[in-house]
């Protein structure tokens, strides 16, 4: 992944720099120049304010798209085809960030993991990481057999309905960790969204199988 | 307030660029046809040659005085001169001759042998030639096609290639449109292009896929469309797989009832061109006919076959299959079901075939749309885009990289940097460590593909970082960085971090031309070369002054109070001599006044510096002093 360093500055105190065009002061941070509207390097930000959002777990998908869409309709490198290197350049990695934070953010799982990363650095500095726990690992092993064995399209809608509502239910718990400031219970959560969201992957897999045979 | 000095508006600066018209088309450049259309308020069109047809074959014929004959005339000397004309070279574009040994016996190609480590060569009426530069020949058809009927001169183009190409084979085509004088606007995906024709063409709203089935290649995405946006969710397919197949499969059948019927043993290569035309032929046939009869004529004696649609359907059903295997992946990729997808867009010639159309239809549990010509309907979508590039536009395409990046690990291991249907631009790092003491020297082998192990992969470059300090083993940070630029091509560049020594490529994919040969190729194959070179420079150069000038000319509007009337008329003298500059063609005339406005302007932005921290710190003061005293800066 790449690093981001996390900022705080509020944008009335954002200090002022030189836009690269045509040299006048704008708040570090913007995107295009208030005065000759040239577009500027991206900023050092998180994910969340690069969307313009709060740090929290409970991001509303259809929002975000709103945001992330409307940011690149302005800073797309199919915006800058026919202007200078330089602004090519610049789009391209404004685009490019931006691609990044909304791929962490939209997805439940990589969102808990970056909200748990920038929040408990100290508290949980390796990640989430458990999958020594010995319960999951069990059921794991458990839950394959089953999906091995299942071999009508009925069996396996079973196991997906499982999986899909305790997603639900994990999700709701990791939100209500995260409101509740337990960065270490988010963190056993999104261990145990991670397995489940790997199991869903295998499910659809046997599935394809099945339909394909 | 004071007037301005001969401040022209932004974007009203005496057209420079007329000459080099802001034109720029779509180009379709496909295996078996390509098609060239253009756009003007958003009301794209195929551009028709004098025949009323909008297809252009994508088969090149070499006189022997070296020039190149494209397109149908070609298309009828293939069966005279089969030694001097080139089919389909669209497959063998960014392919190494490793690549082609599993499908060297059946394709119609005569290879130079001693191509080395590079992309193949051909060789053809007595020259040795490149996919690129054959591929070039065909681009200059389409620019010559499109600079007729609309009597300016072409040089910014919309390229469309398969969205399954990797990284070797969009650079393959970006080199063939260096080498035909063309600048890429964009490379985009054939299905997203046909997605923007459609979609924009009928306010398509939800989940599409996009069956694109084409001469050589097959592709299928799956789009998110809404509101202007079209968003790739996931891509997949074989850049080996198209009606092409279809017309060796008939071939092949009816060239083995030849050689029974003939007691014939070896198949010469003329032979198999001619069968295999008859073989497209047939198929093209029978999708509207339930059978039929053909004749192949060659080395003075002819053999009659029948054919009808069960026994075609019956050789062609595991190509189909293949596709349809394909269609099952990437819904499991884009995590989907079939129930989630509003329609089933057709897009390329292969998909008139009637069992191609009943399996899309089957899979789908959808009757699949073709409302727009599928052979047709790529080069729409690549002129809206084009004309959404020059002219601006509020629809917004957002594609992905078909296949997964990484880099070889020990024991021949793929180490996944960048995973495949990942949204482009994109940038990844990935850290690795040295694994001997003292080790100063990393070798970086990047690869393209699905598979665990390296040599199962497509190899695209091998770099190696040097002058790392020497340390205990497992001490060195080495961050190896890949990105992905809008056309999907990749640049890597490494790093040692606590040295900061870097090394960087551009990846030249190792079947790919390296800037020598592409250097000759420009020199060899180009008169004018030299002369588009500087007129691109040209170009540049006068992007660059526009820029510059619509630059101070904002700010002048922001704040020329803070000049007096001196250094306002100075700055507009400046600008009034990078205006004439900009009228002339001297390259070097334009940078040099685009300096002495930039040096000529920088009391003035110092002042506007000023200004804005001043008003910044008065803005915190009166914050600060709100309840006692008003601040005064």
């Amino acid at each position: 992944m790449i690093e981001q360093t996390t900022t705080n500055a509020q944008d009335n105190t954002a200090p002022l720099v030189p836009c690269w065009s045509c040299h006048g002061p704008l708040p570090a941070g913007d995107a295009f120049c208030s005065t000759c509207n040239a577009v500027q390097p991206p900023a050092s930000v998180d994910h969340f304010k690069r969307l313009g959002m709060e740090p929290t777990y409970d991001v509303d998908v259809s929002g975000l798209d709103k945001v992330y869409f409307d940011l690149q309709r302005s800073l797309h490198p199919d915006r800058f085809a026919t202007k200078t290197s330089k602004e090519k350049a610049f789009s391209q990695s404004q685009a490019t960030a931006l691609n990044d934070a909304y791929e962490t953010l939209k997805d439940p799982l990589k969102r808990s993991d970056y909200l748990v990363h920038i929040k408990g650095v100290s508290v949980m500095a390796e990640g989430c990481n458990l999958v020594n726990d010995p319960s999951i690992l069990m059921e794991a092993m458990e839950v394959r057999e089953k999906l091995a064995a299942a071999e009508t399209e009925a069996d396996i809608a079973a196991i997906a309905r499982e999986a899909k509502s305790e997603i639900e239910d994990v999700v709701t718990g990791i939100s209500l960790a995260f409101k509740g400031d337990d960065i270490e219970g988010a963190c056993q959560l999104t261990t145990r969204l991670k397995y489940l969201t790997k199991l869903l992957g295998e499910v659809r897999q046997r599935r394809a199988q099945i339909s394909s045979s | 307030m004071a007037t301005l000095l001969q401040i022209h508006e932004p974007g009203a600066t005496p057209e420079p660029h007329v000459d080099d018209s802001a034109l720029a088309i779509g180009i379709d450049l496909g295996t078996t046809n390509s098609v060239v259309a253009l756009s003007s308020d958003t009301k794209p069109e195929v551009i028709r040659g004098e025949d009323g047809i909008a297809l252009v074959p994508s088969i090149v014929a070499y006189a022997p005085d070296g020039s190149a004959i494209v397109g149908q005339l070609a298309k009828t000397l293939l069966l005279d001169r089969p030694e001097a004309v080139v089919s389909s070279v669209k497959r063998l574009m960014g392919r190494g001759a490793a690549d082609l040994k599993k499908l060297a016996g059946q394709l119609p190609y005569d290879l130079t042998d001693d191509a080395g480590e590079g992309m193949v060569r051909l060789n053809v009426a007595g020259k040795s030639l490149s996919p690129v530069e054959i591929s070039a020949d065909i681009l200059r058809a389409l620019v010559e096609r499109a600079e007729e009927q609309i009597s300016a001169k072409v040089t910014k183009a919309v390229i469309t290639v398969p969205a399954y190409f990797d990284d070797a084979q969009r650079t393959a085509t970006k080199d063939a449109a260096k080498l035909a004088g063309l600048e890429v606007l964009r490379l985009v995906a054939e299905p997203t292009a046909a997605a923007l024709a459609y979609g924009l063409d009928h306010d398509a709203e939800g989940l599409y896929a996009v069956f694109d089935m084409g001469g050589g290649t097959f592709d299928v995405s799956l789009l998110q469309m809404q509101k202007g946006v079209f968003q790739v969710i996931a891509t997949g397919g074989d850049a080996a797989l198209g009606g092409d197949d279809f017309d060796h499969a008939v071939a092949e059948h009816f060239l083995s009832s030849r050689a029974s019927d003939l007691g014939e043993v070896e198949i010469s290569s003329s032979e198999a061109k001619v069968a295999l035309m008859t073989g497209r032929i047939a198929k093209e046939c029978l999708s509207h006919d339930e059978s039929g009869e053909w004749v192949i004529e060659a080395g003075g004696q002819s053999t009659r076959h029948s054919l009808d649609r069960e026994t075609l359907n019956g050789l062609i059903e595991p190509l189909v299959a293949k596709a349809i295997n394909t269609c099952r992946e990437v819904l499991l990729d884009g995590a989907v079901e079939t129930s989630d997808i509003k329609g089933v867009v057709m897009v390329g010639g292969s998909t008139r075939v009637p069992l191609v159309r009943t399996e899309v239809a089957k899979f789908f549990d959808t009757e699949p749309l073709s409302n727009i010509d599928p052979d047709e309907v790529v080069a729409l979508g690549a002129a809206l885009q084009a004309e959404a590039l020059t002219q601006g536009s509020d629809t917004l395409l957002l594609d992905v990289i078909p296949l997964s990046l990484g880099l070889e690990t020990m024991g021949g291991l793929v180490e996944k940097v960048v995973h495949r249907n990942t949204t482009i631009p994109v940038a990844k790092a990935q850290e690795f460590t040295t694994f001997k003491d003292g080790q100063t020297a990393m070798s970086i082998h990047v690869v393209q593909g699905e598979r665990e192990m390296v040599d199962q992969n497509r190899s695209l470059a091998q770099f190696v970082l040097t002058g790392i300090p020497p340390m205990t083993a497992g001490a060195a940070r080495i961050r190896v960085l890949f990105q992905v630029d809008a056309d999907g091509l990749l640049i890597v560049s490494a790093s040692e971090d606590s040295t900061g020594i870097e090394s960087k490529v551009e990846v030249k994919p190792s079947y790919g031309l390296s800037d020598d040969e592409m250097a000759t190729m420009l020199r060899d194959s180009m008169q004018h070369a030299e002369e588009d070179m500087q007129l691109r420079l040209l170009g540049e150069a006068r992007v660059e002054a526009e820029r510059a000038m619509s630059a101070v000319e904002a700010a002048l509007k922001a704040d020329c109070r803070l000049l007096d009337d001196g250094e306002k008329a100075a700055i507009g003298n400046q600008i009034d001599a990078v205006i004439q500059a900009v009228r002339g063609t001297e390259r070097d005339l334009i940078n040099t006044e685009v300096e002495k406005l930039d040096e000529v302007s920088r009391p003035f932005a110092e002042k506007r510096m000023d200004k804005g921290i001043r008003e910044a710190l008065a803005g915190v003061s009166v914050e600060k002093l709100e309840d006692g005293f008003t601040g005064e800066s």
